[in-house]
């Protein structure tokens, strides 16, 4: 392999794929110990970086937000990071600790449509930051919220005018200086004017004002305090599954099963349909909208994937409701392969736009597959999450395991992805050309322990690539697939890669698992 | 802690309030800062008041909002125009908040500020903070230095001016589209105080740069630009830089962009005269009527009425028409809709001839339409057509139009066309009114939803002042009695509120003889709710009849009502006789 010295080469690709990294675990928040139970509404169900990577947010079953941020650097600064990089490769890794959380949705119920509707968060994203302020966005079913996580002046009056121990109640000090009837205030609890109103502009003070008036005087201690800015509600008849933000810095997106809806950050009560895949009759329903992304810095570009295995490209300058889509992505099915579970598995549960925007990464339920946005005849690399699964398909149709719904990330530099599994493993490939690097980690505090070497991406079957099977602790797939029941009610759902350094975020069932290389 | 002398006390509470828990005690005190400020004396006011306002940055939105607004109108209470420059520092800091409407105030603020203050203040103070802002960390910040820029360049001296440009042409190429969003949608105003050579050389250029931004929602701010700056510049400049930029964004591939331009479009023609008009931008224009996006038609055809004012009747008749034809049967209903609602205005414009000939096939296939926006958007503009070729011509259409309209099965069809009633009574006059619409008016009374009961009443009362009090007493008041013995007690209260509304209409006389006996007959009725109604009734009557009438008959009726069962009636029974012992007390 020639990875290592790239001095001579001329030509704009790298010489080869970076060496396959070594995965080490870094930090647990929310550890079970041994024989407890979860809580239902403990369980993670979202995971999200912020831009610059310094924060992480997670979301659960109860409708929490739980925000992280990072500690092992004490300046924010971009070149101070770069510095740091330079002068300690590999020393450093990020570090987090917990910073603050909050309740963010509660459960309700419509009873319009007799309906609960769940407190679960099913998506976060970070918006920008302004004056020191974090800003986000998360969402349950129906409603989205946009919350401010900021550092508050607590407020603690030391002086005032007037001593706060003979005044109880303002109904009374209004009632003490003008005559005012009995009841303090009407309905509503608006104070009229109150006692105010004695003070006309007709009152007149002597021309150096009253010396003896002074204003209160108040300490300056901070909390961190997240106050809901605004609530984008009803404008989902169906379950949202994503939101994402448009690199315009105005607008966002909702998508539920159905539709699409743009919003302005600002304007709470008015969105607009830009996707209505509802058929005249619900009948001829065939495909619903699994998950949908803005480009990340075109601002007209978005990308949905479909339960049918498909991902289309709209760009928003062509009209106002994009029903037709500007490119299609799918895969064309291998004849003669079809099966009772094709379509079901062919469904896609999560996709995601490469930093560059060049690339989009697809999870369906047993690969990843990563398309190029010039290239809609397939995708450029096909990755086998859990191929030994697929005798067992049966069995996990029978317990529903097979709607399980698996993200999946991009590392920042665009070289590797990931993505979940069961039994609390998930998995690592590099996608960068010649890359063979495959990777099974374990959402434990020994990432490493179940590794496993499974032969993968035949799709990409590169001629120099001579299998590096070199791994330590390397177990044939069958001892998983014969002795070890996969365990079908661990799984690992969620998980995000930190923007800039290869270190990934995971949930397993309560607890977030980060690891580095 | 001190306690205060007694007159002084609300303003000490007032004071105090300003750190309240409750955020609508704190935002009365915001309020009142004036009287904060004159309690406090002018120097007190800028030496504790103002910065202590400062450091109050904390606050919720609405606080903040109220307090950017004030610290607008706060010149007098700091001493004068001389002292402007200390009211500078709070609202620079409510500039950086990420609140965007409490920006706007805070930047509306120090507008008006910048704009009274001394020159040599503004050079010293105003001119710094914007700079600062510009150069903020936060986007914020930023977003709101471009707004000052108009205020702080005139009194600049000519390096300033230089630089001032530099970092202006900085902001409308930041890193962030908010930013650059900022800076184009104030670039007009900017240019405006800009000297013609540097307009033409920096502005124009800023002008390029954002009218190529890779954003949408940039781009289309620019061309708002468009309009405001092509009236600065020279005709002859205006056809060079600015006509090639809003013809290429009249075919951006951006639906939204040239929905923007279809909106703008006319105000350009006036500055580029009329050959470039007649060459570039009616083509430009009849374009965007044929858009493929719908919404950009409906832009276009929203601005059909605007753009034929500005161009000769000639050059209207022979490349507008045909596109407002083909409007006129578009396939979706909101460019029908738009069309609708300002093609009435044509008419003056094409005068008599091409509008009886080629307009009127156009409304009254309009007054046909399927969708119910479309034919009410037409009936509402009625008056225009009037004004031009007479009723009569429509009328035939109209009728079956209305009579549609107010039927509907949407309750709020049914709403607009009650509304437009006294627009059309008006327009058609009683003779057509009587046949026609009459019997409608009546209908609606009785229409099972109660905002649509409710309109009804409001509209005999207009009706009643249009056409006056002996109209009303032939055609309105009998058949309104009739129907006070529905079966149905919420018919019977519908009753009860257009005899309320009419009765100041009718007058004393009418009131007494017609009205009062059944109101007071009704206060017999076996409903409760009635009944307090009766006595809301007979509380608005007490103004409009004779005094010995409200003894007479009002008061033992009430008199009755508050000794009825039922809580409210006697509740309200006794409102009643309370407000006639205060008018008693007061005459």
């Amino acid at each position: 392999m020639n990875g290592g010295d790239g001095g001579e080469v001329t030509a704009a690709p790298p010489a080869g794929p970076p060496p396959p990294l070594e995965w080490k675990f870094s930090q647990v928040f929310g550890e079970r110990t041994a024989g407890e139970e979860v809580q239902e509404v403990d369980i993670i169900s979202a995971i999200e970086f912020d831009k610059t990577g310094d924060h992480l947010a997670t979301g659960d079953r109860g409708g929490r937000v739980v925000l992280f941020e990072r500690t092992d650097m004490k300046e924010h600064g971009g070149s101070r990071r770069d510095l740091e990089r330079m002068d300690y490769p590999a020393s450093r890794h990020p570090e987090f600790r917990y910073k603050t959380e909050f309740q963010s949705h509660e459960p309700e119920f419509d009873y319009l449509k007799s309906l609960e509707i769940e407190e679960k968060i099913n998506k976060i994203r970070w918006c920008q930051t302004a004056n020191g302020a974090l800003f986000l966005l998360s969402t349950n079913d129906k409603t989205i919220k946009f919350w401010k996580v900021q550092e508050k002046k607590v407020k603690k009056i030391s002086e005032m005018n007037i001593d706060p121990s003979k005044v109880v109640g303002n109904g009374s000090a209004s009632s003490s200086t003008v005559s005012s009837s009995p009841k303090p205030c009407l309905a509503n609890g608006a104070y009229p004017d109150r006692s105010y109103s004695c003070l006309n502009n007709d009152m007149t003070f002597p021309p150096g004002g009253i010396p003896s008036l002074r204003l209160p005087v108040t300490s300056t201690e901070t909390s961190l305090v997240a106050r809901c800015r605004r609530v984008y509600a009803h404008a989902h008849d169906y379950h949202i599954n994503s939101i994402s933000n448009n690199s315009d810095g105005e607008t966002f997106i909702s998508a539920d099963d159905l539709r699409i809806n743009l919003w302005n950050l600002e304007i709470s009560n008015q969105s607009f349909n830009i996707v209505d895949v509802k058929p005249a009759n619900m009948e001829d329903l065939t495909e619903v909208i699994t998950s949908a992304e803005f480009h990340p810095t075109h601002c007209n570009m978005l990308a949905y994937s479909s339960s049918k295995g498909s991902i289309r490209l709209i760009d928003l300058r062509q009209s106002a409701l994009c029903d037709s889509h500007s490119k299609l992505f799918e895969e064309q099915e291998a004849p003669g392969s079809r099966s009772f579970f094709t379509e079901i598995i062919a469904s896609i549960s999560d996709i995601k736009f490469a930093k560059d925007g060049r690339y989009i990464l697809s999870r369906d339920y047993m690969t990843l597959k990563l398309w190029d946005i010039n290239m809609d005849s397939g995708p450029v690399a096909t990755f086998q999450v859990h191929e030994y699964l697929r005798p067992k398909l049966c069995d996990l149709y029978e317990n529903d395991s097979i709607f399980d719904k698996f993200e999946c990330c991009l590392s920042g530099d665009g070289l590797r992805v990931a993505t979940g599994s069961y039994s609390n493993l998930f998995r690592v490939f590099g996608c960068a050309t010649g890359s063979t690097e495959a990777a099974t980690l374990e959402a434990s505090k020994n990432p490493m322990r179940r590794q496993v070497q499974t032969p993968s991406r035949p799709s990409r079957s590169l001629s120099s690539s001579i299998t590096r099977v070199v791994r330590r602790g390397a177990e044939s797939p069958g001892v998983d697939a014969n002795g070890n029941s996969f365990d079908f009610t661990t799984k690992l759902l969620h998980l995000a890669w930190h923007p800039v350094e290869n270190s990934v975020a995971c949930a397993a069932a309560n607890s977030l698992y980060m690891y580095y290389a | 802690m001190s306690m205060v002398d007694e007159p002084l006390y609300p303003i000490a509470v007032l004071i105090d309030e300003l750190k309240n828990d409750d955020i609508q005690l704190r935002l009365n005190s915001i309020r009142r800062l004036n009287t904060i400020a004159r309690a406090l004396g002018e120097e007190r006011t800028r030496k504790e008041l103002i910065p202590f306002l400062s450091e109050n940055n904390d606050d919720d939105d609405e606080v903040l909002l109220a307090m950017a607004e004030e610290l607008g109108v706060f010149i007098p209470y700091v001493g004068g125009v001389e002292y402007a420059s200390v009211l500078l520092p709070p609202l620079e800091t409510l500039c950086t908040v990420e609140e965007t409407c409490v920006r706007d105030k805070a930047v509306e603020s120090l507008c008006r500020i910048g704009s009274q203050m001394r020159e040599n203040d503004l050079v010293d103070w105003f001119i710094p903070l914007v700079k600062r802002l510009a150069a903020g960390e936060w986007f914020t910040a930023r977003v709101s230095a471009c707004g000052l820029f108009h205020i702080a360049y005139p009194s600049a001296s000519e390096m300033l001016k230089t630089e001032l440009r530099s970092i202006y042409s900085q902001l409308c190429q930041d890193d962030m589209p908010m930013v650059r969003r900022a800076a184009a949608t104030n670039l007009g105003k900017f240019a405006a105080t800009v000297e013609p050579p540097n307009l033409k050389a920096d502005i124009m250029s800023m002008f390029e740069d954002l009218t190529q931004d890779d954003q949408d929602s940039v781009r289309l701010l620019a061309v708002e630009g468009c309009a405001a700056l092509g009236k600065l510049l020279e005709s002859q400049d205006c056809v060079a830089h600015i006509l090639p930029v809003i013809v290429n964004f009249s075919q951006d591939k951006s639906w939204r962009v040239r929905y923007m331009v279809a909106n703008q479009l006319y105000e350009l023609c006036e500055a580029v005269g009329p050959e470039p008009t007649r060459t570039d931008l009616v083509p430009a224009y009849v374009r965007l009527l044929r858009d493929n996006e719908a919404e950009v038609r409906i832009a276009a055809a929203g601005k059909v009425t605007k753009f034929c004012r500005i161009l000769n009747p000639e050059l209207a008749i022979q490349h507008i028409l045909p596109c407002v034809k083909e409007l006129s049967s578009d396939s979706s209903q909101h460019v029908r809709s738009a069309l609708a609602s300002v093609i009435m205005g044509m008419a003056p414009v094409l005068g008599k001839d091409a509008t009886i000939e080629q307009l009127l096939p156009i409304f009254l296939s309009l007054l046909k339409d399927e969708f119910p926006d479309v034919r009410l958007n037409i009936i509402s503009k009625l008056d225009q057509v009037n004004q031009v070729i007479g009723i009569d011509l429509l009328s035939q259409s109209l009728l079956p139009a209305i009579v549609e309209l107010a039927e509907d099965r949407h309750w709020r069809v049914r709403l607009a066309i009650i509304e437009y009633i006294p627009l059309l009574a008006s327009q058609l006059g009683v003779g057509f009114f009587d046949d026609k619409l009459g019997a409608l008016c009546m209908q609606w009374l009785q229409d099972k939803v109660y905002s649509i009961r409710d309109a009804a009443a409001n509209n005999l009362k207009r009706l009643a002042e249009e056409f006056g009090p002996e109209w009303a007493m032939q055609h309105i008041i009998p058949q309104v009695l009739d129907m006070t013995n529905n079966p149905h007690y919420l018919y019977r209260m519908t009753i009860l509120r257009a005899i309320s509304l009419l009765a100041p209409v009718m007058g004393s006389e009418i009131t007494c003889s017609k009205l009062l006996p059944v109101v007071v007959t009704a206060s017999k009725d076996r409903v409760p709710n009635i009944k307090f109604n009766v006595a809301k009734v007979l509380q608005s009557l007490i103004h409009i009849v004779d005094q010995s009438v409200v003894e007479k008959t009002i008061r033992p009726c009430l008199v009755e009502l508050a000794e009825d069962p039922d809580v409210d009636v006697r509740y309200y029974a006794n409102q009643a006789l309370q407000s006639i012992d205060s008018v008693m007390m007061s005459s």
